[in-house]
């Protein structure tokens, strides 16, 4: 009988506006009582709204006359990148089987709305707030989000909200949402120096991403195996440090494309430069930087990390960073600081020597610390704020402003540098419980989801450095081969916990089958993404 | 077991052709370094290799692999043309795109591989069994200019040694420093230890698409496992589209259509499989395991109760009952015929007497019988009605090593597959069932689908299928090994990532000389072969930290 129905939903307005909308908490009673009509699984979206309501009405999507228009009052309007291209986008991942089906014709009706224009900084900035409110009923669903990266993620949430009866035909349920993240920083780590990833694979995890409601892609570029960035200061690095100086490298243009395609899905891309440890690779092309090991009084050939001791390396670092801070737009920069041994250091006449002149004694974490102040302020002459790993904070009595990066540790010692963390009143991002790359037999996608980044002991003061988490996938073990598949949708728990409440989404239980559908509808978009457990999708993955 | 027959009657041999000259070779040594093991990129490793530092260039523009002048097999052989075309593909992959240009063979090259056939009855449409004798003896010698395969009993067994044959000829050819494909002079003969080198992969937990079979049999024709194991049914989906009961499939898999595999699905993936000397050997497990079968077959499976009532729920295949056995007659008989290998997987795994326990039926009948309270006697009966019907269409049977342990009697040349326990009690079991004097085949080191953190690989690795406590003579019975890739987290999205490069450890282990252990040495060419296996199209997942000249492009 629904063939017959007349209800046509047209429109779908977007509408960014420059008064925030504040969360009604008065709202949520009413929310709880709606939620009694338990949405179908297939109107589940991942990661799960803080506030979403719908009621069983539906009303069928026609693929022909459905539109993305800007709202009148709007402060984005048609010709704002961002949005233009996300409707673009939204269309085939709402209507996936349209393009394929019928003939392409043309399936965008912007009608323009001329209005202010309040929104226009074009990179995301740390205090990254998100609210939206997406209302779907008859005829029409409106957006409304406070930014143009708030009505990405509706855009995100309104596409999960389509689903196809068994007869092909579009539906989406009456539905209101209000909706915010948990957390600003909901990042994901990506290595390409243990193993090269090809663009290609680089742009599909950001496609991915945004369908997780990701926001911060953190790249560790360089590290000890391999140095694939392309400087343009210091070309050797990689014609040396790469695995291959043509074929595994990321040129100035790689960068850029990876950056743009990142920012059209809300992404900010954070570049990673870890040293002074981690940085074998850097060695080859740059002699001299490297701390020359001893074995007795004669240098061993081999080499630890950076020279602290030397006003050429600070020189070095200096201007790649200069380079570094204008090809990454973000305002801030990763550091690294982490496992640097010291052993070296204290094989090296010059560094003894230099720690000697310095007044250091025999304690090598203040020559870590001198090196890492060093160039903490220089990032901060290039206008950029550092974030570091854990290491940091762990060695010395005072960094300037930073943000710690939380990557070790038993879940009780994860508590304790929490704790100790914010207590000194630093910002804080948690990687720890996160660390993708070690895989196990089994659905362990549940103790991801069962992390509590807030269950450490300390006040509400405290709790709000908590500025969110990171999934990080280390490169050991994963290269373009499996890294899809090792990513998706075990990343994907992790990300509802970064989103969404936890108090509504506490239970693994409730979790499994939304997640098992959100992981068909990542396969639908052609992300290899790996089953929970026995089972199976309406559309397969059809690679190999 | 069978290498005792290397050496047989019948010459064979492949003869290359090569023009040389001496001078060039001080240069062109200095290709050879490119590895750290002195056995290049070979693998499983031949059981003898002498490799020289004379290289000789190959062309992609001359060079053929043909049938010799005095081959009695020729062009109407599609199993050896397949096998050329695919190969003469591996060894140069841009051919294609370069096009032939140029004509003139350099000097010191390789120009032909010439494959000589000397047995007057070449049979090409056989299916490789568990006889089939897989040895070869391959030279790449300087003026003498042949590769020599094997010297063998029959026609047919030519053919399929010639396969490994030219795998490793594949594999002994790498990209020199200029980017020319170089061999190096090299004398190899080998034989593979163990008949039976089995990859399983569980097409019912999830569904796998054809493509993903196919790809995965090619992957295993690179590591010279030579069974494939479907593990076709089971209790979640039962995608196997049965002629004689269509709603088997209709009722029990995912879906009807789009997540079964049709008669032409299975003839389809057994050809392709034989093009490359595998077995295929269907599992069609019971009387566990069936969950999936009851949905098209009523009254197959026990229907539980709850105390006086049936609970709805089912069990196993109902044992007592004749059509139980009527039907698994038509049903086997169907499979017989629609697989040809001479094996069948029969299962016979992880029967749970819970529910036969409930059901008052089979408590009467357990007590006509005799059988007091011990269900396995009741397995048994059921067990040893379905061995005589499998019998009874020819074919011999494999069963997981339960129905062993439970004391059914069988067949002698029954294989039981050894897949429980810790390493102390696997072995134990070897021990156990060699002491019976039946054939074994190990799995219970090799369950892939079982991941941890790291390299696991060496694990894999350093088991080896003899090491239990027994004579010679039962070690002789075993025939051999598989690796398990069971399918509760797996399907097409990361199957072949997680089975590539894990289950090349088992196929070294299984091909090679036993005291092939060194782990340095296997991981310097396992990982330019996981490097090859990514060049030639599989996404197989690194070993460590490092690259691949040609990295994964199939995002």
């Amino acid at each position: 009988q629904y063939l017959t129905k007349s209800v046509i939903f047209g429109t779908m307005e977007v509408k960014t506006s420059s008064n925030s909308v504040r969360f009604d908490k008065q709202r949520c009673s009413f929310i709880v009582l709606i939620m009694f009509f338990s949405l179908p699984a297939v109107n589940a979206v991942w990661p799960m709204p803080q506030l979403i309501s719908s009621s069983t009405d539906r009303y069928p999507l026609s693929p022909r006359q459905f539109i993305f228009q800007y709202a009148s009052g709007s402060s984005a309007k048609s010709g704002c990148s961002v949005i233009d291209s996300a409707f673009k986008r939204y269309f085939p991942l709402i209507f996936v089987d349209y393009l394929k089906k019928t003939e392409k014709h043309m399936y965008r009706t912007f009608s323009m709305q001329p209005m202010l224009n309040v929104y226009a900084s074009i990179h995301l900035s740390f205090p990254f707030s998100v609210v939206d409110k997406l209302s779907v009923s008859s005829g029409q669903a409106s957006l409304r989000a406070k930014t143009v990266w708030g009505a990405l993620r509706g855009l995100e949430s309104f596409s999960q909200l389509v689903y196809q009866d068994d007869f092909g035909q579009y539906f989406v349920n009456k539905t209101e949402i209000d909706d915010f993240p948990r957390f600003k920083f909901r990042g994901l780590l990506l290595d390409t120096s243990r193993h090269y990833l090809p663009l290609p694979a680089i742009l599909k995890t950001l496609d991915a991403m945004s369908y997780n409601k990701f926001n911060v892609f953190h790249w560790h570029i360089v590290d000890d195996p391999s140095f694939p960035y392309q400087s343009s200061t210091f070309p050797g690095l990689s014609s040396k440090g790469a695995f291959h100086p043509s074929t595994h490298v990321y040129s100035q243009t790689d960068v850029s494309r990876v950056i743009s395609h990142a920012r059209l899905r809300g992404i900010r891309v954070l570049p990673e430069f870890d040293s002074p440890g981690h940085t074998q690779s850097w060695g080859k092309g740059q002699p001299g930087l490297l701390t020359s090991c001893y074995k007795g009084s004669v240098p061993s050939g081999t080499f630890g990390p950076v020279n602290p001791a030397m006003s050429s390396s600070y020189q070095f670092i200096s201007r790649l960073f200069k380079e570094v801070a204008s090809v990454f737009p973000d305002p801030y920069i990763h550091l690294g600081g982490d496992e640097v041994d010291f052993t070296c250091w204290k094989s090296n006449p010059e560094v003894r020597g230099f720690m000697q002149k310095m007044g250091f004694g025999t304690d090598y974490t203040k020559l870590e610390s001198y090196y890492m102040e060093n160039i903490i302020n220089l990032t901060k002459t290039l206008n950029k704020t550092s974030i570091v790993w854990q290491d940091v904070f762990d060695n010395h009595e005072k960094v300037k402003e930073t943000v710690l990066h939380i990557w070790k540790g038993s879940p009780a010692q994860i508590q304790q540098e929490l704790s100790d963390i914010t207590l000194a009143g630093y910002r804080v991002i948690l990687s720890a419980p996160w660390y993708i790359n070690h895989i196990a037999y089994g659905q362990d996608w549940t103790t991801y989801y069962n992390v509590q980044p807030l269950n450490f002991t300390g006040s509400e003061q405290q709790k709000s450095l908590v500025i969110g988490g990171e999934v990080c996938m280390w490169g050991e073990y994963v290269d373009a081969t499996n890294l899809s598949p090792r990513l998706w949708p075990r990343a994907s728990a992790a990300a509802e916990r970064l989103w969404s409440d936890e108090k509504t989404t506490s239970s693994v239980t409730d979790a499994f089958p939304r997640l098992t559908d959100f992981r068909c509808r990542l396969l639908r978009r052609g992300i290899q993404a790996e089953p929970l457990f026995v089972g199976h999708c309406r559309h397969e993955y059809e690679g190999i | 077991m069978y290498t005792a027959r290397l050496f047989a009657a019948l010459l064979l041999a492949v003869v290359c052709l090569a023009t040389q000259e001496e001078y060039d070779n001080d240069i062109l040594e200095e290709g050879i370094t490119l590895t750290d093991s002195q056995y290049g990129s070979l693998w499983p490793l031949p059981q003898k290799v002498q490799m020289s530092t004379v290289v000789f260039k190959l062309s992609g523009a001359s060079f053929q692999i043909v049938d010799a002048k005095e081959s009695s097999s020729g062009a109407s052989c599609s199993l050896l043309q397949n096998a050329y075309r695919r190969y003469f593909e591996y060894i140069f992959p841009s051919a294609r795109k370069q096009g032939h240009v140029k004509k003139k063979t350099p000097a010191s090259a390789v120009s032909e591989l010439q494959v000589w056939i000397t047995s007057a009855d070449t049979e090409c449409d056989g299916f490789p069994n568990v006889t089939s004798d897989e040895s070869y003896a391959c030279f790449s010698v300087v003026k003498d200019l042949f590769i020599m395969l094997g010297f063998l009993d029959d026609c047919y067994h030519c053919l399929i040694c010639l396969l490994p044959g030219l795998e490793t000829f594949s594999q002994l050819v790498y990209e020199g420093e200029y980017g020319a494909k170089s061999i190096n002079r090299t004398e190899i003969s080998d034989f593979p230890r163990f008949a039976h080198r089995g990859v399983l992969l569980d097409t019912s937990r999830h569904f796998l698409p054809i493509k993903v079979i196919l790809a995965n049999l090619e992957a295993m024709a690179w590591n010279k496992f030579n069974v494939f194991h479907w593990h076709i049914v089971d209790d979640p989906s039962f995608p196997y589209l049965s002629r004689t009961f269509p709603q088997l499939s209709q009722q029990g898999a995912f879906h009807p259509y789009t997540h079964v595999y049709t008669p032409s699905d299975v003839k389809m993936i057994i050809e392709f499989a034989r093009l490359r000397g595998i077995r295929v050997v269907p599992e069609f497990d019971t009387p566990g395991h069936t969950q999936s079968w009851g949905k098209g077959q009523k009254d197959l499976l026990t229907p539980c109760y709850s105390g006086a009532s049936p609970s709805g729920s089912f069990g196993p295949v109902n044992p007592i009952l004749n059509t139980t056995y009527e039907f698994m007659s038509m049903f086997f008989k169907e499979v017989s015929t629609v697989f040809p290998d001479a094996y069948i997987h029969l299962g016979g795994d992880e029967v749970d007497f819970n529910c036969w326990k409930s059901n008052p039926d089979i408590q009467k009948f357990m007590e006509q019988q005799g059988f007091g309270t011990d269900y396995s006697k009741l397995e048994s009966l059921y067990i040893q009605r379905i061995l005589d019907i499998v019998s009874s269409t020819n074919k011999h049977y494999l069963i997981w090593q339960e129905v062993f342990d439970n004391g059914v009697k069988m067949k002698a040349d029954t294989v039981i597959h050894v897949w429980k326990g810790n390493q102390q009690q696997y072995q134990d079991e070897m021990s156990r069932v060699t002491a019976s004097g039946y054939q074994v085949l190990l799995s219970t080191p090799w369950y892939l689908n079982r991941i941890s953190y790291g390299q696991d690989w060496q694990a894999t690795y350093k088991a080896d299928p003899q090491d239990f406590n027994g004579t010679d003579a039962q070690k002789k019975l075993v025939v051999g090994g598989e690796a398990c890739l069971w399918g509760e987290y797996v399907d097409a999205t990361n199957l072949t990532p997680r089975l590539w490069p894990r289950a090349s450890a088992v196929a070294e282990r299984l091909w090679s000389d036993k005291d092939v252990r060194d782990l340095n040495d296997a991981y310097s060419r396992l990982a330019q072969h996981r490097c090859r296996m990514v060049q030639r199209g599989i996404p197989a997942e690194p070993l460590f930290s490092g690259y691949c000249a040609y990295e994964y492009k199939g995002v």
